[in-house]
């Protein structure tokens, strides 16, 4: 670089240019966090939603599947699980609940978790929950 | 070695290198797993084998960047480390506190290591790349304050360069960033919303200026160049780096329900990330070529530029390709994430600290540069593992493009599990890949014990 651009005329771009964005950034985020009661669906957390995350962090579902497109990709998405599986959290428990417990030969196989009955139910509310978040119609389609 | 005191980085190095085996050991397993679906299950089930491959990788490279602190502070600040013992005894806490998390992991069921380490009180674990028990937390934490007022009062009462205020910002931020681990909130949207900031604005923010300024550290030492030319082009990268990535998160904004401008936001910002990358490049091939001395650590330079070069493949090519809005929608979260992520910690993160290990290593054996021989084996390990991660990446983008097209892209998505059996031989190819990776990394490992062909055939200092 040439002797026009001097290392004080970087340095001030580095010092403004940061500040400059992360204060956008901080204005963003604050904006967004006005929005978000619209789309988070935060009037359907209940107790036992609350409690259906904790079993999902506790078991790290997180480590094979994705929510909302994160996480882990050796198994399905679930941000959707609720919508393939027919609308239906009964289906989502039972296939929680029949996962053998020395898994499937020479296929992938769910682990089997040995929930409570009422975990199952708080996991599959939390997914429930999940699915009706407003995600700007991601996944493209049911198969997540 | 200028300073006594330099040597403590030596451990942090060797502890970053034993958990680097182990982290690719693990990438091993996951990858037998993702075509043979009941290896070592129940034993070591995959969600475990991929908390073990994560989490040391960042604990490795985290004991990368510590001892590429407390080898190149003193150095900068032309005196000896504030505090040599406290450095050595953060070095055992963050080790011991390390290798019990990992075990946690592999000999107790996940939810009984909640349940041991009191995850109710404060429950921040079960979250991508943050699954430590809160109690590890809190460890990493008093490690990173520790460690950052040791290298602070050194730099902070020696002479200041930017270097070291550039990694001193790093160092800070990752600190800073990292209380946000902490922050679990039940809501789904604020969780994700939050996570990123620990997630993203290391790896696309802060963690960058300490790449930079490791860089900018070797390369002055390798090529002669004055500190002046260098120091510019370290402020431009990081401006770069920061104007482009801090709104850049936005990308990680599209689908989680937070409001639709962040795609036009995340996908013009992102689409500027690979630019502080190419100017990395750029800078790093433009000092060689105007190196005013030859270094007879050729090793070094070679890992250098690699790492310019791959940084830019890795974080700004993979990642320019699935970041605008439009081609994320079908690309999120399939093996194109996947094919990325490998390209980009390896080329930025990983080369990095081999990088500076390559260059400090020998001098902290009393010897400028290795000997021949021992440099010829680093550089065959240094493209073995190069390309093999290529290969892996190339795979994996393979694997991923079959993946949006068959379960996204048609009239007839099919499910994800039918998908993974149809793209099984990308997944295969990969594995091999893998082990070629793993013949470089014991080659590297090697070639620390490498003997020269006669006697004093090191250079010495």
């Amino acid at each position: 670089m040439s002797e026009v651009f001097t290392k004080s005329m970087a340095r001030n771009i580095y010092y403004g240019g940061s500040v400059f964005f992360i204060l956008l950034f901080l204005a963003l985020t604050f904006d967004t966090m006005g929005t978000l009661p619209e789309q988070d669906n935060r009037a359907a957390i209940t107790p036992q939603v609350a409690l259906g995350k904790k079993v999902w962090e506790e078991n790290n579902c997180i480590g094979c599947h994705t929510l909302l497109g994160e996480g882990a990709y050796f198994a399905p998405e679930l941000g959707n699980v609720y919508k393939r599986f027919g609308n239906s959290t009964e289906a989502i428990k039972a296939f929680i609940k029949s996962r053998p417990v020395n898994g499937v030969p020479g296929r992938r196989s769910m682990p089997q978790f040995n929930l409570t009955e009422e975990e199952l139910e708080a996991i599959a509310q939390f997914l429930k929950y999940s699915s009706e978040i407003d995600t700007q119609d991601w996944p493209p389609n049911i198969q997540g | 070695m200028k300073y006594a005191s330099q040597a403590v980085s030596k451990l942090y190095f060797m502890a970053a290198i034993g958990l680097f085996v182990g982290q690719i050991l693990f990438g091993l397993i996951l990858g037998l797993q993702y075509v043979i679906g009941d290896f070592l299950f129940p034993a070591i089930p995959f969600n475990v084998a991929r908390m073990v491959h994560t989490n040391l990788l960042i604990v490795w490279l985290l004991f990368g960047f510590m001892g590429a602190a407390y080898y190149l502070v003193p150095e900068e600040a032309e005196r000896e480390l504030y505090s040599p013992k406290l450095a050595v005894a953060l070095f055992w806490i963050f080790l011991v506190a390390g290798a019990l998390t990992i075990l946690g992991y592999l000999l107790v069921p996940y939810a009984g290591l909640a349940k041991m380490t009191g995850n109710d009180l404060l429950p921040t674990m079960g979250r991508e790349f943050l699954e430590q028990p809160t109690i590890t937390k809190i460890g990493i934490v008093v490690v990173a304050l520790g460690f950052l007022y040791n290298v602070g009062m050194t730099i902070l009462t020696g002479r200041k360069t930017v270097i070291t205020m550039v990694l001193l910002t790093g160092l800070t931020g990752l600190a800073v960033l990292f209380l946000f681990s902490f922050y679990n909130p039940v809501n789904l949207v604020l969780d994700k919303y939050y996570w990123w900031w620990v997630v993203h604005l290391w790896v696309e923010g802060v963690w960058e200026l300490i790449l930079g300024s490791i860089l900018a550290f070797v390369l002055i030492k390798v090529t002669g160049v004055d500190r002046e030319v260098i120091e510019k082009w370290l402020y431009v990268i990081i401006a770069m780096t920061l104007i482009t990535g801090i709104i850049g998160t936005g990308h990680h904004y599209f689908w989680i329900g937070t409001p639709g401008y962040w795609q036009w936001l995340g996908s013009v910002f992102s689409a500027l990330e690979p630019i502080p990358f190419f100017m990395m490049t750029v800078f790093a091939f433009n000092m060689v070529n105007k190196r005013r001395l030859n270094h007879p650590n050729k090793a070094a330079v070679l890992w250098a530029e690699g790492t310019a070069v791959m940084a830019f493949l890795g974080a700004g090519v993979w990642g320019f390709m699935h970041t605008l809005a439009p081609v994320n929608y079908y690309t999120h979260g399939t093996q194109i994430t996947a094919a990325h992520g490998h390209m980009a910690f390896y080329g930025a993160y990983v080369m990095i600290v081999l990088t500076i290990i390559s260059y400090a290593w020998p001098i902290m054996r009393g010897e400028k540069a290795a000997n021949k021989r021992a440099q010829v084996v680093e550089m065959w390990s240094f493209w073995l593992m190069t390309v093999s991660m290529v290969f892996i990446t190339l795979f994996l983008t393979g694997a991923g493009v079959l993946q949006t097209w068959l379960q996204r892209y048609t009239d007839t998505p099919l499910p994800f599990m039918e998908v993974q059996a149809k793209i099984a031989p990308f997944y295969w190819m990969r594995e091999v890949a893998g082990l070629v990776f793993m013949i470089g990394l014991v080659l590297y490992v090697y070639s620390f014990f490498a003997k020269g062909e006669s006697a004093g055939d090191a250079t010495p200092v």
